[in-house]
């Protein structure tokens, strides 16, 4: 996941990033405008003493075009451009997919200026750990700035995807109003915005085919609460493939959803917010039995219905789908319903369903072809054992706590992990949540599940060690990046020491994101990180005892980083000036809540930028320079 | 000291003279146990490493903000715990997701008469999770015994039987309807005599 910006390191440049390289970047930029006028056709009237047919530069540069057309990998796009300026401005020609990583890693006049036949734009704001409330509310991630840029650079752009970003009401009106073939909308974990802001979307984007809110905080004022669902356009067919607006709070216009639904032959996936009963559910299924993806609502009863309609049968003629999430309320005894489509089931959500071991074990005794499975660990170990039984296919899979509290013990435990890493070899992605932990469960992971690319352990009680022997969780970790050679994703949990970051330093050698948090002894801990891990991109630490000394051992991959986030650790304001001194290229935001702190920094977060300091930081942030 | 911590009371008198690192009058989360001792250092206290034995959450760099999470209603035993902001690390929108649910139920409360009893007692039905654990509070609540549930005969041969009145306003058995069902539908509750309860039930 790589920014574009011209000095970028390719993964096999050797060359150690440095202020030169950003000097040339800029170089070969404003050269690359110069070359252009310099390859102008021939003046007309002039004596051509040359060959009549077009200059070889010329053809090159259209062959070039035709064939860089293909690449569609972001990495190669971005290794062919560093060949020399041609290539690099007949990729910048022939790309369609801008990925912008971090918002303030590049200004979105640069980005427009540099591409200019963008049909699709993601970009990314703040840094996960925004999420848990560790960030000042007001931070930034704005997504103002860019909305107007790409409104007057790419007036027929169809896709927008944003994550983590501040978007207001305002902003979806402009995207209404400013993209005429405007196809897809993806708002993950946004906020700012209201159901004003979808109403503009829906009734203005007649060609919108996929419109979806996932973990989005949707304001609700009372008074300014929109009938979305009844803006999109009354009659004739949508071009609509995929609703999703299950993190809605309010509730819809059910008479507008159906009607909508109903005029929607293309509807694959639709998912649906608690505001819709099961009896409403029913009546929508047998509107739109194509369905491939569908979030069930509440999956409860709003009302007493003297006669329940046959919800298995509805299920059943949804011979298509293949991913169920939803349950948001979930009433067990309808359950039985979505045993019809268990068989086929590839992807299934229950992380919101308080289900027990033997509610889960009625459905997934049916679901043999099961990847992806998101539980609660209200499930428990016995639960765990009977997905282990049945989902031989399994790929990903999600354990969350119903209780966030640190107990002595909880529900899921290594007996779980265990079972899991015996019954799903197969396995690449792991996030588990549990009260304790051994490190034979996680050894015994490491060598059953040799596939694994993110292995997210999270011990909800902080410095637990092993729960038998008592020991530092070191030994599992290392085990896990010794044996896992496809890792790429890492989180660590539990009671640490160093010797943990030095497996890791020393075996993680694909690790691109890494989690740490309560971990570690001395600043050695993350120098073994950063000087080990050259494919390291993002690194997020929080409440470890790492300091200046640690901070400064990385100022040789700084450059090579997305981000790094370190929170109350133990960095000096000194260190951080250091660093800014030092690696001119990088933004270092120092944000502190208790303003007694002088010297001490509560939480740096620190990223690569080519346009320098942004200029909308809030009061509590102070950038380095 | 709380009432609520009333009965650690003796023991958090030896813990209020010991001496330890970290904020008074917060509960010790949990001990390292003493094999294994673990240098930690909080900024805040004292620059030289110390020797700590036990861990103790407040010993962990209190500039982050330590707040007690009021949406969680305080365990059982009474005694409130401190939270780590941000911790465990997920998404708020989940965490306030599976509160919601909780949420709604929260104040779950319904009043409980008893034949012959002049007053009224009232239960939070959402701390049970099953009806075994609710007879059993019942039992204790009022000293009295219901006996054995059967799907046919009730709770015949016991002097008492639990009854409640739904939705619609009608006296139903306690036991009838699926957990639920009865959670949803319960306004309240009523022990009656053995010989009044007869003439209850579905059908």
């Amino acid at each position: 996941m790589r920014e574009n910006h011209p000095q970028k390191t390719t993964e096999d440049d050797n060359r150690s990033s440095s202020i030169p390289d950003l000097a040339r970047a800029e170089i070969a930029e404003s050269s690359t405008s110069k070359n252009r006028t310099g390859l102008s056709e021939p003046v007309p009237g002039s004596n051509q003493t040359e060959n009549p047919s077009p200059f070889p530069d010329q053809v090159l540069e259209n062959v070039l075009e035709n064939v860089l057309h293909f690449l569609s990998s972001r990495k190669d796009r971005n290794a062919a451009s560093l060949v020399c300026r041609s290539w690099y401005r007949a990729e910048a020609l022939t790309r369609s997919d801008l990925f912008i990583g971090n918002c303030y890693a590049v200004s979105p006049r640069r980005a427009t200026n540099r591409f200019s036949r963008i049909k699709s734009v993601t970009v990314k704001g703040k840094p996960r750990f925004a999420d848990f409330d560790l960030m000042p509310v007001d931070w930034g991630a704005h997504f103002t700035p860019w909305v107007s840029s790409l409104a007057q650079a790419y007036p027929w752009l169809e896709k927008l995807h944003l994550k983590r970003m501040t978007v207001t009401d305002d902003n979806l009106a402009v995207i209404a109003d400013s993209f005429a073939g405007f196809r897809e909308l993806l708002l993950v974990c946004c906020e700012g915005f209201g159901t004003p802001g979808l109403a503009a979307i829906a009734a203005k984007c007649r060609l919108l085919r996929v419109l979806e809110l996932v973990e989005s905080v949707i304001e609700v004022e009372d008074d300014e609460e929109v009938d979305w669902v009844s803006c999109f356009p009354n009659e004739g067919q949508t071009h609509l493939e995929s609703l999703a607006f299950d993190c809605v709070e309010c509730p819809v216009n059910f008479e507008a959803l159906e009607g909508l639904v109903a005029r929607s032959p293309c509807l694959k996936k639709l998912r649906l917010n608690r505001s819709v009963s099961m009896a409403q559910l029913h009546r929508l299924m047998l509107r739109a039995p194509q369905l491939t993806h569908l979030g069930t609502g509440s999956f409860s009863a709003n009302e007493n219905v003297d006669q329940e309609p046959d919800y298995a049968s509805a299920f059943a003629a949804c011979r298509s789908l293949v991913c169920l999430s939803g349950f948001r309320e979930i009433w067990p005894d309808y359950l039985p319903a979505i045993y019809p489509v268990c068989a086929n089931l590839t992807s299934l959500n229950f992380s919101y369903a308080d289900v027990n071991a033997e509610q889960l074990k009625s459905v997934i005794c049916h679901c043999h072809n099961l990847q992806i499975l998101w539980v609660l660990d209200s499930v428990c170990d016995d639960g765990l054992q009977a997905v282990a039984a049945t989902c031989k296919d399994l790929r990903e899979l999600r354990v969350f706590p119903v209780d966030a509290r640190e107990e002595t013990e909880g529900p899921v435990s290594e007996v779980g992990l265990v079972a899991i890493s015996q019954g799903c070899r197969k396995l690449e992605s792991i996030l588990f949540f549990c009260q304790t932990m051994t490190n034979a469960a996680v050894i015994a992971m490491s060598k059953n599940c040799p596939d694994l690319v993110v292995f997210r352990l999270c011990i909800i009680g902080v410095y637990r060690p092993d729960a038998v022997t008592q020991e530092p969780m070191d030994e599992g970790f290392g085990a896990i990046v010794m044996n896992c050679k496809k890792l790429t994703r890492l989180a660590v949990s539990g009671l640490l020491t160093d010797r943990a970051f030095e497996y890791i330093g020393r075996y993680g050698k694909l690790i691109r994101t890494l989690s740490v948090a309560f971990a570690g002894d001395t600043d050695l801990g993350l120098k073994y990180v950063l000087e080990g891990c050259p494919n390291l991109k993002k690194l997020e630490i929080r409440d470890s005892p790492f300091g200046d000394g640690a901070l400064l051992s990385g100022l040789h991959h700084y450059y090579n980083m997305r981000f790094l986030w370190m929170s109350s650790c133990k960095l000096t304001r000194q260190a951080c000036q250091e660093v800014a001194r030092a690696l001119p290229g990088l933004v270092l935001e120092v944000i502190n809540n208790n303003e007694d702190a002088v010297n001490d920094i509560e939480i740096l977060y620190m990223y690569r930028s080519l346009d320098g300091p942004r200029d909308d930081a809030p009061e509590n942030v102070t950038i380095m320079q | 000291m709380e009432n609520s911590m009333g009965r650690h009371e003796t023991e958090m008198n030896f813990k209020a003279t010991e001496l330890r690192l970290g904020l008074p009058g917060v509960d010790e989360m949990e001990k390292v146990p003493s094999n294994y001792s673990v240098l930690r250092s909080n900024k805040r206290s004292s620059p030289e490493t110390s020797e700590v034995e036990s861990i103790n959450k407040t010993n962990l760099n209190t500039s982050n903000t330590i707040c007690h999470d009021q949406d969680n209603a305080p365990p059982s035993n009474g005694v409130c715990r401190a939270q780590v902001v941000g911790w465990p690390p997920i998404r708020s929108y989940r965490k306030n997701s599976l509160q919601q649910k909780k949420g709604e139920e929260v104040g779950m409360y319904v009043k409980v008469s008893m034949a012959g009893a002049p007053y009224l007692r009232k239960i939070d039905l959402k701390v049970y999770k099953s009806y075994s654990e609710l007879l059993k509070a019942l039992e204790n609540m009022f000293k009295c015994t219901f006996g054995e549930y059967s799907e046919r005969e009730g709770y015949n041969g016991s002097e008492f039987a639990p009854t409640y009145e739904d939705k619609d306003g009608d006296w139903m058995l306690v036991g009838d309807v699926p957990w639920e069902m009865f959670m949803s539908s319960c306004k309240r509750l009523r022990v009656m005599k053995g010989s009044e309860a007869k003439g209850l039930g579905c059908f």
